[in-house]
């Protein structure tokens, strides 16, 4: 079964006919050939398909395009302005946070999606004081970030860059 | 110091004069003009990646993502028995799938021209050699119908008694040297030390699964392949579908890691080019899902490794044994060689190494990242330790004073060894002489904490057989190699190994890599990429400023290939390193963490600081996995991996990974190439995980013997 849904992909409107079975990363990545998210196991445990949607981060292998018509999907790619990279992807090349690459689109997502987290106060599993504002140390960093596997062992790189865009 | 073979007695000057059409390069006056206000490049800065932008934006495309007219999308069917026949194949409700293009079985699939490598012979029999194996494949015109078609086929099959589990003992011989008496210096030593040890099964799990885009034209087969070699794949593709190779072409300008997995071709990129013969001239797709890798895509074997030590009493080793045992696919043979590394160590008159193979009906295994080094110095370097205790000598003083002067089993000197330099400047940033050797004894709060050291070595190899080409164009060098980056950073490598042999800074050299279209390159693969493509492309430089000059004309083109290197016969070519680890565990609970890691490493020059640090890193990170988590879990009733995902099958998350530092010590190497490199892909998971077990047995005074250190090993 097929149905008519728009998404918003880096800033552009785009209208497409889906399978009510296909994900939303299978919509952007071979519908609308925005392949920045990565597919690396389609069951949500590795975090390389994470984008921003309506501004939180959320895995699109595990959501159904057709649940998601109208959304505001942020893809790493629409990230940068043009050539000029966010300062979350000038830090990942001066920190060499990634080597394949393949993981990078979803940690970088991932990381600015985490920032806005911690900065409207959510805990994660090692926060203390669960009242305080967050205090975005390493170790708070990695818990939030583990959702987001790296096979080539990138993570203390990664934790370098992401603590530079720490407010 | 400028790399160039005339500064190297790695290369034969004559062989280059005769490429040169007889210049002698001696002759030739070094360039002296660049062409930009920057220096000429010297090897060991720390370069940005030239692939950062696209990699951090997610633009740099691989292979699955290669935009292609009307692609059709391929979901395979795989067996559910571990071994028998297929008996009966009912494809009617699959073909009746809108949208399905073609089903595929054994009984129609386009015969393959060479069927002789068992893995890639897919859908040639009836024949089932493991579960999971290939035994149907749907292609349909999205992926969405193509997976529930692949559902819908039913499958019947001659089940026949099946074997997965590796037991301590059995096998055939696969290899074995003998120096001196063993069982006479075991006998008669002051110390003597026998313990085998296990290691599980592994899966290399690069984040990329492994993707093929296949394509038949009248030229040929076109394959975009995620893969750590497109000449690799040409080469053995060609035959299996009685093609010449220039009739494959093949792409892969990005790589999303591989760590031995994408080395050398598997079933699916058969599948996948069969399968584009029957879908009416569309190029067709396939993902390999992250389940299907389990049994698809290679793996590291188990083994069982039994060590002997013997020693007088001043901790000197009078003997070294080491006898590994490892599983193999009943229908394709492939070791490891887990026990190798034991022959170069450390110094012992009496020595004997041995391997066995045990054949199960399991899938066929692979290289994965060191094979080899990485399980047999795991279990070597945990023995070494126990042996240390058991002598009461010092870890690290112990490793010294076993130095061995020559290679103990040719002979040879070693071209450059400098494991001793590693291990005292590692325990010196370590802090190691602070170290109470008491195991058990430090507590703090609920954890118990302990530190513990491992040596590494991996081979230095050059493999023969790469060529690259170099042109002049707009006052920039152009350099072409079929070479591969699967994360290493051999896109901003090669193009510093060329901008300083041409003396040119490195902004005016632009690399071109990951195509047939380029000359010849040799795999990613056992830590040679660099010194392999390196020496080709030094090589051409070398030919092209003969030819050119310093001024060269637009449109200067000159090629060079990897040199036979006289010295590889008289010296034994190894890099080394050593791994320091601290261990918390917890008391009540057996929770292990790791919050410190260093590995100071002598692999010969480092060509960029930057990305060398990274990968080092990384090979220890995957170390650390290796010691914490990794263990894919066969099911003997069935014959599949259990945990066939990456909720089952862990690897280390951010969350596992606190301070992790790699250094090098200055090593120069005339002898193994021209660059002076040894190859830094794989000595970083060696000894990793040995160094966070004797570090765990320090905190806890358990010694867990069987990989990975989950936390019941250390509640008794």
């Amino acid at each position: 079964m097929e149905a008519e849904i728009a998404l918003t992909v880096d800033g552009t409107r785009r209208s497409l006919s889906v399978d009510t079975r296909t994900t939303v990363l299978d919509a952007l990545r071979e519908h609308l050939g925005a392949t920045s998210p990565k597919k690396g196991c389609d069951h949500g445990q590795c975090g390389a398909c994470t984008v921003l949607v309506d501004g939180r981060r959320v895995t699109t292998c595990l959501s159904l395009a057709v649940a998601h018509d109208g959304a505001e999907i942020t893809t790493a790619e629409g990230m940068a302005d043009g050539r000029e990279l966010h300062p979350m992807q000038r830090s990942f090349l001066d920190h060499d946070g990634f080597q394949c690459g393949y993981c990078t689109p979803g940690q970088v997502c991932s990381a600015v999606g985490m920032l806005a987290e911690a900065e409207a106060g959510w805990p994660s599993a090692v926060t203390d004081d669960l009242t305080a504002p967050v205090e975005l140390d390493e170790a708070e960093i990695r818990e939030r970030m583990s959702g987001n596997l790296c096979r080539c062992g990138a993570y203390s790189n990664i934790v370098a860059a992401i603590r530079e865009n720490v407010r | 110091m400028r790399v160039s073979p005339r500064n190297s007695p790695a290369f034969g000057t004559e062989a280059a004069a005769v490429e040169t059409g007889g210049t002698s390069l001696a002759a030739v006056a070094p360039a002296e003009t660049a062409p930009a206000e920057v220096a000429p490049e010297r090897l060991g800065a720390s370069r940005e990646r030239l692939d950062g932008p696209a990699k951090v934006t997610g633009t740099a495309p691989y292979a699955y993502e290669h935009p292609v007219e009307e692609p059709a999308y391929l979901h395979p069917v795989q067996a559910t028995i571990a071994r028998g026949r297929v008996t009966s194949i009912d494809t009617g409700a699959a073909e009746a799938v809108p949208g399905v293009l073609a089903v595929l079985t054994h009984t129609n699939a386009p015969r393959l021209a060479d069927t002789e490598d068992a893995e890639l012979a897919v859908l040639q029999s009836d024949a089932v050699a493991f579960r999971g194996q290939f035994v149907a494949a749907v292609v349909a015109e999205t992926p969405e119908s193509a997976r529930h078609a692949a559902d819908l086929v039913r499958v019947g099959y001659g089940e026949q008694p099946h074997e997965v589990e590796l037991g301590p003992e059995g096998g055939t011989p696969a290899a074995r040297t003998d120096h001196g008496d063993l069982e006479a210096a075991m006998a008669s030593a002051a110390v003597v030390l026998d313990r085998t040890y296990t290691t599980p099964m592994q899966h290399n799990n690069p984040m990329e699964p492994h993707t093929t885009i296949a394509q038949w034209t009248a030229d040929g087969l076109t394959l975009h392949e995620s893969t750590q070699g497109v000449y690799s794949v040409r080469s053995v593709v060609a035959p299996v579908f009685g093609l010449d190779p220039e009739q494959v072409q093949v792409f892969a300008p990005h790589v999303g890691g591989g760590f031995g997995s994408k080395g050398l071709p598997h079933a699916p990129l058969v599948l996948t080019a069969l399968a584009a013969q029957r879908s009416g001239g569309r190029p067709v797709k396939f993902a390999v899902t992250r389940q299907q890798m389990f049994a698809l895509t290679g793996h590291r074997t188990p083994t069982s490794q039994r060590i002997r030590l013997a020693a007088d009493d001043r901790g000197r080793l009078s003997a070294i044994g080491h006898d590994a045992l490892e599983h193999t696919a009943r229908i394709k043979e492939f070791s490891e060689g887990s026990s190798t590394a034991s022959g170069i160590m450390y110094a012992a008159p009496n020595r004997r190494i041995t391997q066995r193979l045990v054949p199960r009906d399991v899938p066929v295994t692979s290289w994965m990242r060191a094979p080899g080094h990485c399980p047999g110095m795991h279990v070597l370097e945990t023995a070494m330790d126990e042996m240390a205790q058991a002598c009461g000598v010092d870890p690290v003083e112990f490793r010294i004073r076993n130095e061995p002067e020559l290679d103990p089993l040719s002979g040879k000197p070693f071209s450059s060894r400098n494991l001793v330099a590693c291990l005292r400047e590692g325990a010196r940033r370590f802090d190691w002489q602070r170290r109470d050797p008491a195991a058990g004894v430090r507590r703090e709060g609920d954890w118990l904490v302990g530190t513990g050291v491992a040596a590494s070595t991996y081979p230095t190899h050059v493999f023969p057989g790469s060529s690259a080409r170099i042109r002049y164009e707009g006052g920039r060098y152009a350099v072409f190699i079929g070479a591969a980056d699967l994360g290493t950073g051999a896109w901003t490598a090669l193009a510093q190994i060329a901008a300083e042999a041409l003396e040119v800074p490195f902004e005016v050299v632009d690399p071109h890599i990951g195509s047939t279209e380029f000359p010849t390159a040799t795999v990613a693969g056992g830590s040679t990429g660099i010194t392999s493509w390196g020496s080709a492309i030094v090589q051409a430089a070398t030919s092209f400023r003969d030819q050119y000059g310093t001024q060269p004309p637009e449109g200067a083109e000159a090629e060079g290939a990897t040199q036979p290197n006289p010295d590889a016969e008289r010296f034994s070519m190894h890099a080394f390193g050593a791994q320091f680890a601290e261990v918390r565990v917890h008391a009540d609970t057996g929770e292990i963490r790791v919050p410190r890691m260093l590995g100071v490493f002598a692999a010969g020059r480092i060509v960029n600081a930057r990305t060398a640090r990274s990968q080092l890193i990384g090979g220890m990170t995957m170390g650390l996995s290796m010691a914490l988590h990794e263990h894919s879990v066969l099911d003997s009733r069935f014959g599949h991996v259990v945990n066939h995902d990456f909720a089952g099958y862990h690897i280390a998350a951010h969350a596992d990974v606190d301070s992790i530092e790699a250094a090098w010590i200055d090593e120069h190497d005339p002898h193994v190439n021209p660059m002076g490199t040894k190859g830094i892909g794989e000595i970083g998971i060696v000894g990793a995980a040995a160094a966070v077990g004797n570090a765990a047995y320090h905190a806890t005074g358990v010694r867990v013997r069987d990989l990975p250190l989950t936390p019941e090993k250390f509640l008794r």
